[in-house]
């Protein structure tokens, strides 16, 4: 532009990294935050994935499922930003949670789930649940219908009954669908952003316990503070890579001996 | 064997079944309850004047449907229905490119033994790690440099490349095709194109149909890097309209305008679903796997 100088970019070095990691940094406090936030949907998300997708394809139980399919998957259509404004309403002061509160418990204020720590993560968490438990589900029944169902007849003729079935033949069977699931969750997770950052108004709220560290990083970049907003992307990346790794050993822990049978009997 | 003693037995995993079938039931309804609920508070919303929005949530409907919908058709900045064909055409091409060129490259590194197998497969996956906040700055400058700005190019063509759809194929792959239908339909001679359309497409519908949902939807959701790349109003897609509507001055903010703008958005994605659900049915993979 006419008459404006332009300044930097400078090379600073690793002043970036030492700024986040000096002793009065919060990027640990984020990073926790984001852990924190991430394990409170995960967890409830993957035992009911688990349960639905059991259910939905067991062959004795014979469920009309159609209908729930379709129901389960659809806060997922909802745009993250928009689920985040609905729930918002929902939990809000004279929102329809706080009513039936006030009308049960007979209690004449309502309960402030945005001025608390855990209830608003328990808020934010439960968004990320009801956004992709359904999206799970689908994922872990078209794995579920991937595996030969003549191994679940036979199961059932030698009277195993649908936990043994479930845990000695399903599960073993769609280990790598469910570690696609923990992947790519733990890396949505670790970007979590939307939801938050409209719940918590920016983060602010509460003294920062559910900003996470994508809000973190979006503030710099939203204040051009692009050499800080890039140090962070590298810290983000290398987390995710080593989170991923890791996910990654204790899954295929078992599995060589499996597959080496497996090469055998294919020859 | 033993039939005369298992009809007793029959008869009481009958009605244990029935007690599983009621507990399944119960649960299943509740959740799906409660994943309406968002939809009921959107639908309310969508019926009722900003103001008495603003004011608290009452479950009692409004009456100005039909008003916020017009507000939102009519309003000539915002151009909402040119923004639906936008993102209709977008996503629906992510979703059909990103799904049939993740679906070849899972086949290549499932099927061929070459010597980059396993560093290829490395290499996908840790692009999968990278956060899109951290290519964008990156990824606008090229797009501006190779002057696409404002087309739906940068949108769509790079979608292709989608590491975890890519990931969820080669993971459905390993547990869902045996390489002996390969080596059969080559003893059979069938070239490797026709192999991989005609036989290896059938037996992956599901996970097909199950990624083109995602993407289509992702795509469709998408606002981080449309709105980085398109500014021109008549190219806008939907999550940048409804950024607008939202971010609207304190004096023309309108709420009704808002969540109706975002039930017009959920709309088209839901009629999508329903279509692609159909083929996710039970046994596509395993009539292949069975001979």
């Amino acid at each position: 532009m006419l008459g404006y100088i332009q300044i930097g970019p400078e090379f600073v070095g690793l002043e970036n990294f030492e700024t986040l990691f000096a002793a009065d940094s919060d990027l640990m406090k984020y990073f926790g935050n984001t852990f924190i936030l991430w394990i409170m949907g995960f967890i409830p998300q993957i035992f009911f994935s688990l349960l639905f997708a059991a259910w939905f394809t067991d062959i004795r139980l014979k469920l009309k499922t159609g209908a729930y399919k379709v129901i389960f998957y659809l806060p997922n259509v909802i745009m993250a930003a928009a689920m985040g404004m609905l729930f918002f309403t929902i939990f809000s002061q004279s929102g329809p949670v706080n009513t039936i509160y006030m009308d049960i418990t007979g209690a004449k204020a309502p309960y402030m789930f945005f001025e608390h720590e855990w209830s608003q993560r328990g808020v934010i968490a439960l968004i990320n649940f009801l956004m992709w438990y359904g999206n799970t589900t689908i994922m872990l029944m078209a794995a579920i219908n991937g595996i030969d169902t003549s191994l679940y007849e036979s199961a059932q003729i030698d009277g195993a009954n649908p936990s043994q079935t479930f845990f000695k033949i399903t599960l073993p069977l769609i280990r790598p669908i469910l570690l696609y699931v923990l992947i790519t969750s733990l890396i949505g997770g670790l970007q979590m952003y939307d939801v938050p950052k409209i719940i918590t108004q920016d983060g602010q709220s509460v003294n920062r316990t559910s900003m996470t560290i994508v809000m973190f990083l979006q503030n710099h970049l939203y204040s051009k503070n692009y050499g800080m907003a890039g140090a962070l992307s590298v810290i983000l990346f290398v987390v995710a890579t080593v989170l991923s790794i890791l996910v990654f050993a204790m899954v295929k822990e078992r599995e060589p001996k499996k597959k080496k049978a497996k090469k055998g009997g294919n020859k | 064997m033993g039939y005369s003693t298992d009809v007793v037995g029959a008869k009481s995993s009958s009605t244990n079944l029935l007690v599983r079938r009621i507990i399944c039931y119960t649960v299943l309804t509740l959740f799906a309850i409660i994943s309406l609920i968002p939809f009921f508070i959107l639908i309310v919303n969508m019926t009722r004047q900003s103001n008495h929005i603003q004011k608290g949530f009452s479950p009692i409907p409004g009456t100005y449907l039909l008003k916020n919908f017009m507000t939102v058709i009519e309003n000539g900045d915002w151009k909402m229905l040119r923004s639906l064909f936008n993102s209709l055409f977008i996503s629906s091409f992510t979703a059909l490119l990103s799904t049939y060129f993740s679906a070849l490259t899972a086949y290549a590194i499932h099927v061929y033994d070459f010597k980059l197998r396993k560093p290829v497969f490395t290499f996908i996956l840790m692009i999968m790690m990278i956060p899109a906040q951290v290519s964008a700055l990156g990824f606008v400058r090229l797009v501006a440099k190779m002057e696409l700005t404002n087309t739906f190019i940068p949108l769509i063509i790079p979608a292709i490349a989608a590491p975890s759809t890519f990931f969820f194929m080669k993971q459905y792959m390993d547990s869902a095709l045996p390489l002996d239908i390969v080596e059969a339909a080559r003893i059979d001679g069938s070239g490797e194109f026709r192999t991989f359309n005609s036989l290896i497409m059938p037996i992956m519908k599901p996970a097909i149909a199950v990624q083109a949902i995602f993407t289509f939807v992702s795509s469709w959701n998408n606002f981080f890097i449309p709105a980085l790349i398109l500014d021109m109003p008549t190219k806008r897609t939907l999550p940048i309209v409804i950024g607008i509507i939202r971010s609207a001055d304190y004096a023309k903010f309108d709420m009704g305008a808002v969540y109706m703008a975002i039930g017009i958005s959920i709309l088209p994605v839901a009629i999508v679903y329903l279509i692609l659900s159909k083929f996710i049915i039970r046994g596509i993979a395993l009539g292949a796997v069975k001979g």
